[in-house]
């Protein structure tokens, strides 16, 4: 496994997501992707960051969402990955999501039912990232969901 | 740069001037501005995103939200964009059919008040 470029973990608060874009941003930039990319990178990454800080803060506050970006030759990757679980069941309340750590039988009161994305479906963030992302791979896991996307760079000379 | 926000009435219509980015930490402050011009009466709005530097979903969602809510008022809300990198996300989420998006603003009020 490839060690990532840079890492970060941030408190799942919505100022912190514009941080993680400027960030992503510029090691993208450092990774050699085309000027003319780095818009949906930001784009792409700030979806994937806002999603995973909107899924702590109903389920786990106290988690930090954790940020892999990757420099390798010809591409340039990132992975977004929040710990709140995604439940099938019923039982995780009207997100239909826990914590990690209480996914495997711990009693979660159920969460009011949030009005920040109003009128627009919670999954138009990740309809967005799969427009702009040149690969994306989402996968849901015990520990929680993993959004990795990835563009060309240009290769170490 | 955080998001900075004024709004003017031209022609009978509010103009909403939004400058800066409107993200998930920004974009609240958007939706308390438009909920607040339709409670006070103002039901034909016009949003001039000409200077907005940065949207996501989030923002996408609070324009939605304010389009409903003067809709519900038989009302309008019209915007003004011109830069690529943002039609680009109106154009992804299938938005630029559910917003008029027009040039400038004076184009904006015109084909809001031919319309009437």
């Amino acid at each position: 496994m490839t060690m990532a470029t840079v890492e970060m973990s941030f408190t799942p608060l919505p100022a912190h997501v514009r941080t993680a874009r400027l960030v992503a941003t510029a090691v993208a930039r450092r990774s050699g992707v085309d000027e003319a990319l780095l818009d949906e990178v930001r784009l792409a990454v700030g979806e994937a960051c806002s999603r995973a800080v909107e899924a702590h803060q109903e389920h786990c506050p106290t988690e930090p969402v954790r940020v892999a970006l990757t420099g390798t030759d010809g591409r340039f990757e990132v992975v977004v990955t929040d710990t709140a679980v995604q439940d099938a069941g019923a039982a995780a309340g009207p997100g239909g999501e826990k914590c990690g750590a209480d996914a495997a039988g711990g009693e979660q009161p159920a969460a009011a039912a949030k009005p920040g994305r109003q009128a627009v479906p919670a999954e138009l963030g990740l309809a967005v990232i799969e427009g702009l992302a040149d690969d994306v791979k989402i996968a849901r896991t015990k520990a929680g969901l993993s959004i990795r996307m990835s563009w060309p760079s240009a290769p170490a000379s | 740069m955080d998001l900075k926000l004024d709004h003017h009435t031209k022609d009978g219509i509010e103009v909403v001037d939004v400058e800066g980015e409107i993200d998930v930490y920004t974009a609240p402050r958007l939706r308390e501005l438009l909920i607040e011009l339709v409670n006070i009466g103002h039901y034909q709005l016009v949003v001039n995103m000409e200077k907005v530097e940065f949207l996501d979903s989030t923002g996408l969602g609070v324009l939605v939200g304010g389009l409903k809510r003067v809709r519900a008022h038989d009302g309008s809300l019209d915007l003004v964009c011109t830069q690529e990198r943002i039609l680009k996300i109106f154009r992804i989420t299938g938005l630029t059919k559910v917003f008029g998006i027009h040039d400038s603003v004076d184009e904006a009020i015109a084909a809001r008040k031919s319309e009437k």
